[in-house]
Parts: C-alpha cells; sequence; structure tokens
C-alpha cells in the first residue's frame, strides 16, 4: 500500500481528511451567507454578486469541482466513519449514559448531518440543477439581473421556507460540536487559543444558520 | 447483623460462561451492603453468597484495589466505573447509591475487547499496541545513561508525567460509542514524544502504534469528549491533538515506506 494511501485509510488520517473538508464547507458557508445577506441590503448588490459568482472561470471551473468534491467527501465519509464506529462495538450497553459525559451534538452527527443531506438535495433541485442547467446546457442568454428574482420566487412557497428553517436548525445542532472538533482533528489545540475557538464555533453555529433562517423569512414576508 | 443504614440493592448483571456463548443479564438482590463498602467489596459480598447458594460467582478483574492496576474493569449504571470522576470502580464506594435502586452491571463493551468470562474482558490489544511502539530502545549493557544527565523543560517532563499516569484500564475505550482507543493510544505516545529519550523513535512509533489500533478493530474518534470525562487518571484530549500532529507529520517525513 503506497504510503498516501496507508496515510489516508488510517483513522487518524480519514479524520483529518474529514475536518480539512469540514473546514472549507465552513468558510463556504459563511461567503455564501455574506452574498445572500446582500440580498436583505441591496437587489442590485446581490445581482453584481451573484453573475460574478455565476460566471467568474475561477469560480466556476476551479472552486465549484473543489465545493462538490468536498461535499461529496464529507457526506461519504460521514457515513463511511458511521458505519466503522458501529461495527467496533458488537453488543450495546444494556444502559448507557452518554449524557453524563458528552454532547447530544457531539453523539449525533450522523443524523444532523443526514437531514443537511436531505435538505442539499432540496437545495440542489430549487438552485444548482436549474443554474447549471441555464448555463451550461439549454445555454440560455445571461441576464445579469435575474438572480434576485428567482431567488424571491423560491420563498414564496410556505411550505419551502419552512423546510429551510428546519434544516438549519439542523445545520446549527452539526456545527455546535462539529466546528470545535475540526480543529481538533487536525492537532490545532492549546490552552491559548482553543477557548476562543470554542466560543467562535458557538457564535457561529449560532448567528450564520440563524442568518440564513432571517434571509428566507423576510423575503417570504416582503413578497407577501 | 442488619445495621440501619444498609442498603438494599438490586443488581443487573451480565453473566456469559465463556468467549464462544451468549451471555444474559442476571438479576440478583443484595441486602444489608454497608455505605462505606467498596463496590468491589460489595461484589465481594454477592459473591460469598452465590458460592453459599451453590451457584457460580461472577467473574470480575481486580488486584490493587488502589486505583493503580485499572484491571477493575465494570461499566456501572451506564458508566465505565460508574458514578464519580478520576475513579476506579475499586474506589467507587456504596454511598453513591441509594436504598432499594437497581444497579447495572456490565463489562466493557468493544469488538477489540471480548468477553472472557461474565465481567472479565480481554484487553490483549492494548498489549499489542504497547509492542508495536510503546518504547524506548535502549541498550542495557551497565553504561546506560543516567537519564538525569539529559535536560528537559520541566513544562515538558509534567505533561510528559501526566500522560504516563495512565494505566491501561481500558475506560476511554468501554465510554466512547465508538470503542475508540485513541486517549489510551495519545497517552502512550505522547509520554515519549515529548521526552528526549522518546524522540528519536517518534515518528515510526506514532505510526506504528496507530496501525496496530487500528488493525484490533477499535472505532475512529468523534471527538466527544467522553474518555477524558470517564478516565481515572484525568488524561486530557490535548494527548489526542497532538498523537494527530505526530501521525500526519510521521506520515509525511518518515522514511518508513
Ligand atoms: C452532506 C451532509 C453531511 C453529512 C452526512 C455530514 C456528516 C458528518 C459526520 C457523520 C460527522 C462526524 C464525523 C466523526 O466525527 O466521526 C461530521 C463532522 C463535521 N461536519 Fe458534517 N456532514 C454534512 C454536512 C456538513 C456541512 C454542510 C458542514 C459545514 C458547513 C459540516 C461540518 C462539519 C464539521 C465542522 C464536522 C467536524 C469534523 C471533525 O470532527 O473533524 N458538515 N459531518
Ligand atoms: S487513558 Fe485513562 S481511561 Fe484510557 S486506559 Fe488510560 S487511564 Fe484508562
Ligand atoms: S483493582 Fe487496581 S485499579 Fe481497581
Amino acid at each position: 500500500m503506497s504510503w498516501l494511501k496507508q496515510t489516508f485509510t488510517s483513522s487518524i488520517g480519514r479524520k483529518f481528511a474529514m475536518a480539512l473538508s469540514a473546514l472549507f464547507l465552513v468558510i463556504f458557508l459563511l461567503q455564501h451567507f455574506i452574498i445572500n445577506f446582500t440580498s436583505v441590503l441591496s437587489e442590485k448588490t446581490f445581482n453584481e454578486i451573484s453573475h460574478f459568482m455565476g460566471t467568474n472561470v475561477l469560480v466556476q471551473f476551479a472552486l465549484q469541482p473543489v465545493l462538490i468534491f468536498g461535499v461529496i467527501y464529507h457526506f461519504v465519509m460521514g457515513f463511511v466513519l458511521e458505519i466503522k464506529n458501529r461495527n467496533a462495538r458488537a453488543i450495546k450497553y444494556a444502559m448507557n449514559k452518554g449524557s453524563e459525559n458528552s454532547t447530544w451534538f457531539s453523539r449525533n452527527m450522523i443524523y444532523s448531518g443526514f437531514v443537511i443531506f436531505l435538505f442539499l438535495c432540496l437545495h440542489f433541485y430549487d438552485f444548482w440543477i436549474p443554474e447549471i442547467s441555464h448555463k451550461y446546457i439549454e445555454v440560455l442568454p445571461e441576464d445579469s439581473t435575474r438572480y434576485f428574482g428567482e431567488m424571491v420566487e423560491k420563498f414564496h412557497d410556505p411550505l419551502r421556507v419552512g423546510l429551510y428553517a428546519l434544516s438549519f436548525v439542523f445545520l446549527s445542532l452539526h456545527l455546535m460540536h462539529g466546528f470545535q472538533s475540526a480543529f481538533q482533528s487536525v492537532g490545532a489545540r492549546h490552552s491559548k487559543y482553543t477557548p476562543a475557538i470554542k466560543k467562535l464555533g458557538t457564535l457561529y453555529a449560532i448567528i450564520i444558520p440563524a442568518g440564513f433562517i432571517f434571509i428566507a423569512l423576510y423575503h417570504h414576508l416582503t413578497a407577501l | 447483623m442488619s445495621t440501619a443504614n444498609g442498603l438494599n440493592l438490586t443488581l443487573k448483571v451480565w453473566r456469559q460462561k465463556n468467549d464462544k456463548v451468549k451471555g444474559q443479564m442476571e438479576t440478583y438482590q443484595v441486602s444489608d451492603i454497608s455505605p462505606d463498602s467498596s463496590f468491589l467489596e460489595m461484589m465481594d459480598i454477592l459473591n460469598e453468597k452465590l458460592i453459599n447458594d451453590g451457584g457460580d460467582p461472577v467473574a470480575f478483574d481486580h488486584d490493587c484495589r488502589e486505583g493503580i492496576c485499572g484491571s477493575c474493569s465494570m461499566y456501572i449504571n451506564g458508566e465505565a466505573h460508574g458514578p464519580g470522576r478520576e475513579i476506579t470502580t475499586c474506589q467507587l464506594h456504596m454511598r453513591e447509591f441509594k436504598n432499594g435502586e437497581t444497579i447495572y452491571i456490565e463489562p466493557w463493551r468493544a469488538k477489540a475487547f471480548p468477553v472472557i468470562k461474565d465481567l472479565v474482558v480481554d484487553r490483549g490489544a492494548f498489549d499489542r499496541i504497547m509492542a508495536a511502539g510503546g518504547f524506548v530502545s535502549v541498550n542495557t549493557s551497565g553504561n546506560t545513561q543516567d537519564a538525569n544527565a539529559i535536560p528537559i523543560p520541566k513544562a515538558d517532563a509534567d505533561k510528559a508525567f501526566d500522560a504516563a499516569t495512565c494505566i491501561g484500564c481500558g475506560a476511554c475505550v468501554a465510554s466512547c460509542k465508538n470503542s475508540s482507543a485513541m486517549l489510551f493510544v495519545s497517552a502512550k505516545v505522547s509520554q515519549f514524544a515529548l521526552l528526549p529519550q522518546g524522540k528519536v523513535e517518534a515518528k515510526e512509533r506514532v505510526l506504528n502504534m496507530v496501525q496496530q489500533m487500528d488493525d484490533e478493530g477499535f472505532g475512529n474518534c468523534s471527538n466527544t469528549g467522553a474518555c477524558e470525562v470517564e478516565c481515572p487518571k484525568g488524561i486530557s484530549l490535548d494527548n489526542i491533538a497532538r498523537m494527530n500532529r505526530e501521525y500526519m507529520s510521521a506520515s509525511f517525513t518518515a522514511d518508513k515506506k
């Protein structure tokens, strides 16, 4: 076995790569949030940035593939780890008190992750597939002012807004544990900065999902 | 002789004849247990009763009965070594329990720790991990250098000592939802990696010990931190972070493979 394969199929290597993909997603989500938030402030700015992101070669053909790979890796490895971890204990305890020594978030990453996965399916169906089809399959002419309207249109449906909000609650639960956990997985832990990372993680896990919910609700309510 | 504050308890204990057959929980009653007795003394009383009744006593591991050997592995009421922090089962006292309480007593559960009999599990996997690299190779030819001749920063010595207090009990594995051995292995990796004598073989050590850990069938680390909370010696997650760094950097820089 090559040393590289040996490294990334080891327990530590898998979690290292899992954490890298997760940290990439955390950064991606932050930029996604900032861009979406401009839609609340100015339709024009939102359209400009969306047009840039949707047509820039670097974003489309360098960053987007990395993102897709990152999501798929994270998702697949999430299940691989879960299966391996379950197999490591054949007989369960008759009495087990996990809450005495660990958080609910940390013990249920696979469930919060699975809800995020379902959300991503809906999200791809809503935005990503129409985008790809618009640009690369049907090759429709680009109208740099279409983005805002397309988004507001999606948030008309109260069921969709509800599903989005619910999914973001699960994203919040995922990140309550995940944010600081990713730093531990890559070995970044020190009494100097780990307490700050934990606080930042909690803030991120609350503000970003709550912000996404706010944006969806804002467009739903203003368009009524 | 009945005492005023003696405890009457219902015990649900895992019974299993050997590693071939399936086991099951059995229910026993014990009465008039002194709150001052240790958990293992309570088990002794149960066993005396079982023997007097012509039954088979419950097999459990124990040796020092003072919290230093790490053998008294019992999963009590859903926690390794029962309620209480930084203690082993032999340091747990019956005053932690209420009269009339039902107590679940189970063996460590992990595929890598097969049950031998009742509450006794085979922790040979830990020995094999140690054999894979948990040592410093020295020639004991008579001219071995005095360890004190090598200056070691106090902070490093303290951290190495803290890691070295791990008694290999396996409570970390038992408590982890993934049956991961990361806390144990990281303590053993750290106690050497922090010292100049251990640095010489540090890369090979971490690669070999982690590989052995994976081969034994322990799970991956989800950073839940259950191990650190249940560890009788307060081994810190700092050690796991250190092992993660040591392992990844050794993977990219070691000459091996
Ligand atoms: C596609 C759906 C997703 C699934 C199925 C999923 C699943 C998982 C699982 C099972 C873990 C725990 C792995 C372990 O410790 O054993 C995990 C960790 C994590 N996830 Fe996700 N996840 C998903 C999406 C996301 C997203 C969108 C983000 C961020 C925006 C994210 C951020 C994290 C972080 C930060 C960690 C911690 C990594 C670590 O412990 O090193 N996940 N995920
Ligand atoms: S790390 Fe703690 S719980 Fe794990 S074997 Fe060592 S002493 Fe026991
Ligand atoms: S019997 Fe030695 S630690 Fe409990």
